[in-house]
Formats: C-alpha cells, sequence, structure tokens
C-alpha cells in the first residue's frame, strides 16, 4: 500500500520541478502571478498549460493559445475509462475529475487491484496538484525577480521545455511520423500564417499519422 | 493572456476530463474504446497530437522571429538542450543548458 504513494509523491516532486519551470516562462509571456495562479489551480493540465503560454509569448492569439492547450487536452478525455470507477461517490468523482492527468491515470493502470488503483490515483493526484501549484508559484515568483528575460537565454527554455516533453512520443513509428510533418507544417506555415496559427494547422499531421498507424496495424 | 480566454481555458480543460470519467465510461467497460463509428479514430488522434503539436513549438519557439524564419542564438540553445535529452538529462538539467547556451552567446555577441 505504502510503495504507489511515495512513488506518487516521487512523481509529483518531479513534477513541482517542472511547475517552477512553468511559472517562470508564464512570468516571462506576460501572465499575471493571479492568472498564473488560476491556470495551474484550476486549468491543471501541464502541456496545455506550457503550450498556451508559449503562445502568447510567440505573440499569438488568446483564441490560437486556448485552441492549441485543447488540442493537448484533448488526450484527457482517453483517461475517464480508465479511472471512472476509482472515483467513489459522486461528490468524489467531480473533485476527482479535476485532477485526471497523464500521470495520476498512470500510477492508477499500474496496480493490481482496484483498491490500490483508487489509493495511488487519489495520493498521486493530491501531491501532483499541490506540487504543481507550489512550483508554478515559485517560478512565477523566481520570473519576476529574473527580469529580462533574453538575457537570461529564458526564451530558449520554451522550446528545450518541449523537447523533454517530445521524446517519450517519439517511441513508435506513428509517433515520429506526426513529430517529423508536425514540425516541416509549422516551420512552413510560419512566414505566411498569424502567430500561433501554424500550431493548429501542424496538429493536421496526425491524419497521415492515424493512417500510417491503421497500415502497420494491417500488416502482420 | 485574457481573462475570458483563461476562463474559456478552464472550463475547456475541465470538460474534457468530465467528458471522459462521465460519458466515454459508461459507453463500454474500462479502457473501451468504441469499435465502429468516427469515435474509432478519436484514441489514436487524441493520442498522437502531442506528438506533432510538441514538434511543432520546439521550431515555432526556436526559429519564429515575428513571423520571419531566423537562426539565432536559441537555435544553440535547442542544439544543446536536445544533447542534453539525448545524454538522459533530467527534464530541469534540459531546460537551464539550453538557456545558458543561449544566454552566453548573446553575451559574447555583445563584445
Amino acid at each position: 500500500m505504502a510503495g504507489h504513494r511515495s512513488e506518487g509523491l516521487l512523481l509529483a516532486i518531479a513534477v513541482g520541478v517542472v511547475g517552477v519551470t512553468f511559472g517562470v516562462l508564464a512570468d516571462a509571456a506576460g501572465l499575471t502571478l493571479p492568472q498564473i495562479i488560476v491556470m495551474s489551480t484550476l486549468v491543471f493540465t501541464g502541456a496545455s498549460q506550457f503550450a498556451a503560454v508559449s503562445v502568447i509569448d510567440g505573440g499569438g492569439s488568446s483564441g490560437a493559445a486556448v485552441g492549441s492547450a485543447m488540442l493537448l487536452a484533448a488526450r484527457n478525455v482517453l483517461y475517464g475509462p480508465v479511472v471512472a470507477r476509482l472515483l467513489g461517490t459522486s461528490g468524489q468523482r467531480v473533485l476527482g475529475t479535476h485532477l485526471v492527468t497523464d500521470e495520476t491515470a498512470a500510477m492508477a493502470s499500474v496496480q493490481d487491484n482496484d483498491v490500490a488503483a483508487a489509493d495511488a490515483f487519489w495520493w498521486t493526484g493530491i501531491w501532483l496538484w499541490s506540487l504543481w501549484n507550489l512550483g508554478s508559484i515559485g517560478g512565477a515568483l523566481l520570473g519576476a525577480a529574473l527580469g529580462e528575460a533574453e538575457t537570461w537565454g529564458l526564451d530558449a527554455a520554451f522550446p528545450a521545455a518541449f523537447i523533454a516533453l517530445l521524446v517519450p512520443h517519439l517511441r513508435t513509428q506513428p509517433g515520429r511520423v506526426a513529430a517529423i510533418l508536425g514540425g516541416a507544417v509549422a516551420i512552413v506555415m510560419v512566414p505566411i500564417a498569424p502567430a500561433g496559427v501554424p500550431l493548429l494547422v501542424a496538429a493536421l499531421a496526425v491524419v497521415p499519422a492515424v493512417w500510417w498507424k491503421a497500415r502497420l496495424a494491417a500488416t502482420p | 493572456m485574457s481573462w475570458p480566454a483563461l476562463a474559456a481555458l478552464v472550463v475547456g480543460s475541465y470538460s474534457c476530463k468530465w467528458f471522459g470519467v462521465f460519458v466515454l465510461s459508461r459507453l463500454g467497460g474500462p479502457d473501451a474504446t468504441p469499435s465502429s463509428g468516427p469515435l474509432r479514430w478519436f484514441p489514436d488522434i487524441a493520442a498522437l497530437i502531442p506528438a506533432a503539436l510538441f514538434a511543432a513549438l520546439i521550431l515555432v519557439q526556436t526559429f519564429d522571429s515575428g513571423g520571419l524564419l531566423q537562426v539565432d542564438a536559441r537555435a544553440a540553445g535547442l542544439v544543446a538542450g536536445v544533447i542534453a535529452v539525448w545524454r538522459k538529462a533530467p527534464f530541469i538539467m534540459v531546460v537551464l543548458v539550453a538557456m545558458a547556451v543561449t544566454a552566453l552567446i548573446r553575451w559574447q555577441t555583445l563584445w
């Protein structure tokens, strides 16, 4: 029982460090401290938050920021069937739904039984939420103290953070197809589309990638 | 970022989670995904979007300079970040190495 609780805490500490990076970058992108707090407490979806903030930082519109963040949030739909039966009473379900993330779904899905899975989900979720928010606030304050973002190379921190996020997705062939085509489409679109829009168009790269995956599944 | 956009993101983000827990989970058993209809493509699409978007974000953040493509100190930071990831450095090291290389090159070119 205790094993997955300490694993959840370790995972949450790592995510808290990512939260510090998020806070610093959100500050560099011009979000206010109250906005950063609202985003980390209530949006609570790391990749979406990074995407929204990076679109704003690149001069994109709020619509493009929300659009790319929502595209990334869509995968949380898939975790519902994995965790729904673990969330308890209807009141707990409403609260537990907020804690559905890559990390909580992953921790719950590797347990042997439903009791351990529910325990892992809640403990990971509570640690994750607490440390993500603590990290974000710390990062926002750190970012404000740093001052001029470009002197510190903070603009290079954005792509570097996304390299670390991208790597696990390159393990499959369809993932590599989506990444190469998505990157190529975005670069072609940069000179001809308003800021933020190249990302939305790049999402279309999933169409050939899904086709590729179906083709792989069809050939034995 | 505007407050209405942030509010939309809060609602949208919770809605995705809500749809999964309260709707999709009732369409089948655990891990069940619809096997027919247009919804059957959804899991693959949702799983591959991060790969496409993260790659796009990396390149746009590195080479976009106000709508023009430009190779500058950020590109050196990107290369350093890729090397750090390749050497299996932890997340914070990847970010710090990229920042340091970019900042150093900017500082050097001031001389």
